[in-house]
C-alpha cells in the first residue's frame, strides 16, 4: 500500500501533528502568547482555536515562568500539555520551570511521577531577528539530564516527531528552525504516523565524509553534497533529529565507512551540539578516523541585524562545500 | 486573637486531630535538630513555630485537594498526611524514603496524598500550581490547591505571574503566603516597603487577608472561606499569615542576626501552647489525654527515627533510575 502524503511547509506540518493529537486525546492543550486568534508569531497554531475554542487553545499573558509553570503542574496532574514560547531567545527568563522543575521532577521524587509537556521553541536565524530573536539554544538543554531536545529540520518529521513527543511520558522541548518552518515536504497523513526518538536520520547515502548537520544546516548541506556528487564526492548527510537522545549508532557507523567528520551547526561554536558530537566521536569511534574532524558553526558572536552581516556569520552551502573540498 | 470560640462544624475528634499534627510536627523537627549531626546536610529547614499554618490549611481541604510546598516543607508533608517514616527515612537519604533517597528533606513529596512537593528553589511551587488548578479546572474536577511560599519568596518575579496569571484565569489557587518575619536573615521589613503583603492582592483582582498565623482556628477558617470561593469558580485568595520561625533558617545556622529578646516573645505566642489551653477551656481534652498525645507522638517519632535508621542506603548500582520514565541512550551515558 502507498502511503498518503500531502506537501506542505515545516509549520504546516507541525500544525497537523497537534491538531490529531488534540483530536486524539482529550488531555492534550496548547499554550501560549498570541496562539489563538493571531495563530501564533509564526502561524503554526492558526485555525486551532476555531476548532478547540480556548479552553484548550490558551492565550498566556506574558509570563514565561508562568506558563511552563502551568504546563507542568497540569502535567503533573495527568494531563499532556503542550507550551509555546514565542522565540527561543526568551527561554532564557523560564530556565528555571525548564531546568530545576520539569527536568528534575522524576528524580528527585524517586520516580513518583513524570512529566508529559511537549515545550515548542522556534529558534534560529533568517529573519533579520537580530541579537535577542535569532538564538539557537539547543546545546544547553542537552546539558540538563531529564529533558529529551528534538531538533527537526524537514516537514514529515516535524509531525512524526512532534507526535512522539506529545505521547512521550517525559518533559521534551521541541525546536522548530525558522527557516525550516518555511521547507515543504511530503508529509504522511496517517494519524498515528510516529518517528521514534533516538532515530537518525540518513538524508543521503555516500562513502567518502560524513556530514552531521542539524536544523537549516541540513538543507545547507544537502545542496553542498548535491553538488559535489558533479566532482564525484560522495558525502553522506545524517541528521541526528533528536539530540537527546542521540543516535550514535549512526552517527559512529558512518564514520566508520567514511574515516571523515564534518559537523555542521547554526550554533556558536563554543560547547555547541556539534562540539559534542566531535567529543563522542573522538571517545568512541577514534580508531575510524582518518582525517582531523571539522566544525562549521556560527562563530561566537551575538547575531547581527543587518542581512549582510547575518549571512557572513552563518555556516552555507558554499562554506561546507570548501571545506569538504580541503578535508578530501 | 487565639482565644475566640471553636468552629462548631468541627467535631470533638477533628479538633484534637489539629493537635495531635501540630504537636507531631514540632517533635518530628525537634528529633531531626537532636541529630543534625548525623544528617550531615546542611539544608535542613525545620518548621517550629509555624506549625498552626500548615495544619490549619490543610484541615480546610480534601483529601484529594492539592498542596504546593517549599525548601521548608516537613510540616507541610505531615500535615497532608504523608507518612512520618518515609518523611524521616528521607531526610537521612535512605532507599526507604519517600523519594527513595534522591530529594532529601527540601524535596520531601508525596504525590498519592495530592503533596506535590517541597522545592529547592524560592518561589517556585506558586507557578507548578496553577497548572495543577488549571487541569482540574478544565476537567471538572471541582479540586482546589494551597501553595505555600514565604515572604521572601513573596518578592520574586514568579510570585507575579503566578498571583496574575491565577486571578486572570480565575484558578483555583490559594497563596498562603508564609510571614515569618525574616528571608533567612533579611528582615522583611527590610526586604518590602509595605507592612501587609495582602495588600498586594488588590493588584491582582483577588481578595487578602493578613491573619495571625499562629493561630491554627484563624489559619483554618480563612483558608476554608477563600477554599470556598476557589470551589465555586470565584478564583484565588492570598492569605498573608503572620508567623516566626523559631529556629535558624537550616538546622546549622548559628543564627546571630535575631535578637534573643525577638526570639523569646515570639515563642510566648506559641500556637500549639495557645491552641491546648483552648482546648482545654472547650472541654475537648484534659490532662490526662494531653499525657497520652504527647507520650504516642513521641513513640510515633522513636519509630520513625528507627525505621529510618535500620532502613538500607540507596543501591549505588540504581543511581540513574529515573531521570527518564523508561532509560535512553544519550551522549553522557
Ligand atoms: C531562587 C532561590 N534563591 C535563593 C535561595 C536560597 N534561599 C533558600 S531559603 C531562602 C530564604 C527564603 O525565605 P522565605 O521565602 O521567607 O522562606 P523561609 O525560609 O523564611 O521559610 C533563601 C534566600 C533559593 N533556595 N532559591
Amino acid at each position: 500500500m502507498v502511503e498518503e502524503t500531502k506537501t506542505m511547509r515545516g509549520l504546516d506540518a507541525i500544525r497537523l501533528a497537534i491538531e490529531e493529537e488534540m483530536e486524539r486525546d482529550e488531555s492534550v492543550f496548547i499554550m501560549g502568547e498570541d496562539i489563538g486568534k493571531f495563530g501564533g508569531c509564526f502561524f503554526v497554531t492558526e485555525g486551532l482555536l476555531e476548532k478547540f475554542g480556548p479552553e484548550r487553545v490558551r492565550d498566556t499573558p506574558i509570563s514565561e515562568n508562568a506558563i511552563l509553570g502551568c504546563a507542568i503542574g497540569a502535567a503533573m496532574a495527568g494531563m499532556r500539555p503542550i507550551a509555546e514560547i514565542m522565540f527561543a531567545d526568551f527561554l532564557t527568563v523560564c530556565m528555571e520551570m525548564i531546568v530545576n522543575q520539569a527536568a528534575k521532577a522524576s528524580y528527585m521524587y524517586g520516580g513518583q511521577i513524570s512529566v508529559p509537556v511537549t515545550i515548542r521553541v522556534p529558534f534560529g536565524t533568517g529573519i533579520m531577528g537580530a541579537a535577542q530573536h535569532s538564538q539557537s539554544f539547543e546545546s544547553w538543554f542537552m546539558h540538563v539530564p531529564g529533558l529529551k531536545v528534538i531538533l527537526p529540520s524537514e516537514a514529515s518529521d516535524f509531525k512524526g516527531l512532534m507526535k512522539t513527543a506529545v505521547r512521550d511520558d517525559d518533559p521534551v522541548i521541541f525546536f522548530e528552525n525558522k527557516r525550516a518552518y518555511y521547507l515543504t515536504g511530503d508529509v504522511p497523513l496517517d494519524k498515528d504516523f510516529k518517528i521514534p526518538f533516538g532515530q537518525a536520520r540518513i538524508f543521503t547515502e555516500g562513502d567518502d565524509v560524513t556530514l552531521v548537520a542539524t536544523g537549516a544546516m541540513v538543507q545547507e548541506s544537502m545542496i553542498a553534497a548535491t553538488k559535489l556528487t558533479e566532482e564525484n564526492i560522495h558525502c553522506e548527510v545524517i541528521d541526528p533529529r533528536t539530540l537527546v537522545p542521540l543516535d550514535k549508532k549512526t552517527i559512529l557507523a558512518s564514520v566508520e565507512k567514511t574515516g571523515k567528520l564534518i559537523i555542521v551547526d547554526e550554533g556558536c561554536k563554543t560547547c555547541s551540539v556539534s562540539a559534542e558530537i566531535a567529543a563522542i566521536v573522538v571517545e568512541e569511534g577514534f580508531q575510524y578516523l582518518k582525517k582531523e574532524i571539522i566544525r562549521i558553526n556560527t562563530p561566537d558572536v551575538p547575531i547581527p541585524y543587518s542581512p549582510k552581516l547575518e549571512k557572513k556569520i552563518i555556516p552555507n552551502a558554499k562554506l561546507i562545500q570548501e571545506k569538504i573540498k580541503k578535508l578530501i | 486573637m487565639n482565644g475566640g470560640e471553636l468552629p462548631k462544624e468541627l467535631s470533638s475528634d477533628e479538633l484534637i486531630n489539629i493537635y495531635k499534627k501540630m504537636l507531631l510536627i514540632r517533635k518530628f523537627e525537634q528529633r531531626i535538630t537532636k541529630d543534625f549531626g548525623k544528617i550531615k546536610s546542611p539544608l535542613v529547614h525545620t518548621y517550629t513555630g509555624e506549625e498552626a499554618i500548615a495544619v490549619g490549611a490543610c484541615m480546610a481541604i480534601n483529601e484529594d485537594d492539592y498542596i504546593t510546598s517549599t525548601h521548608r516543607g516537613h510540616g507541610h508533608f505531615i500535615a497532608k498526611g504523608g507518612d512520618v517514616n518515609s518523611l524521616m527515612a528521607e531526610i537521612y537519604g535512605k532507599e526507604g524514603g519517600i523519594c527513595k533517597g534522591r530529594g532529601g528533606s527540601m524535596h520531601v513529596a508525596d504525590f498519592s496524598k495530592s503533596m506535590l512537593g517541597a522545592n529547592g528553589i524560592v518561589g517556585a511551587g506558586p507557578p507548578l500550581a496553577l497548572g495543577v488548578a488549571l487541569a482540574s479546572k478544565m476537567r471538572n474536577e471541582g479540586k482546589v490547591v494551597l501553595t505555600f511560599f514565604g515572604d521572601g519568596a513573596a518578592n520574586q518575579g514568579m510570585l507575579h505571574e503566578s498571583m496574575n496569571l491565577a486571578a486572570a484565569w480565575k484558578l483555583p489557587v490559594i497563596f498562603i503566603l508564609e510571614n515569618n518575619m525574616y528571608g533567612w536573615s533579611t528582615p522583611f521589613h527590610a526586604a518590602t516597603a509595605i507592612k501587609d503583603f495582602s495588600i498586594r492582592a488588590q493588584g491582582y483582582g483577588m481578595k487578602g487577608f493578613t491573619i495571625d498565623g499562629n493561630d491554627v482556628i484563624e489559619v483554618y477558617k480563612t483558608i476554608k472561606e477563600a477554599v470556598d470561593i476557589a470551589r465555586n469558580g470565584g478564583g484565588p485568595t492570598l492569605i498573608e499569615c503572620k508567623t516566626y520561625r523559631w529556629q535558624g533558617q537550616t538546622i546549622m545556622d548559628p543564627d546571630k542576626y535575631r535578637s534573643p529578646e525577638e526570639k523569646e516573645e515570639w515563642k510566648n505566642r506559641c500556637p500549639i501552647k495557645a491552641y491546648k489551653t483552648r482546648l482545654i477551656r472547650g472541654e475537648i481534652i484534659d490532662k490526662v489525654m494531653i499525657q497520652e498525645i504527647e507520650e504516642m507522638t513521641l513513640v510515633k517519632i522513636d519509630e520513625s527515627f528507627k525505621f529510618a535508621k535500620e532502613n538500607k542506603n540507596p543501591d549505588p548500582s540504581t543511581v540513574l533510575d529515573n531521570v527518564y520514565k523508561k532509560p535512553i541512550k544519550y551522549g553522557g551515558n
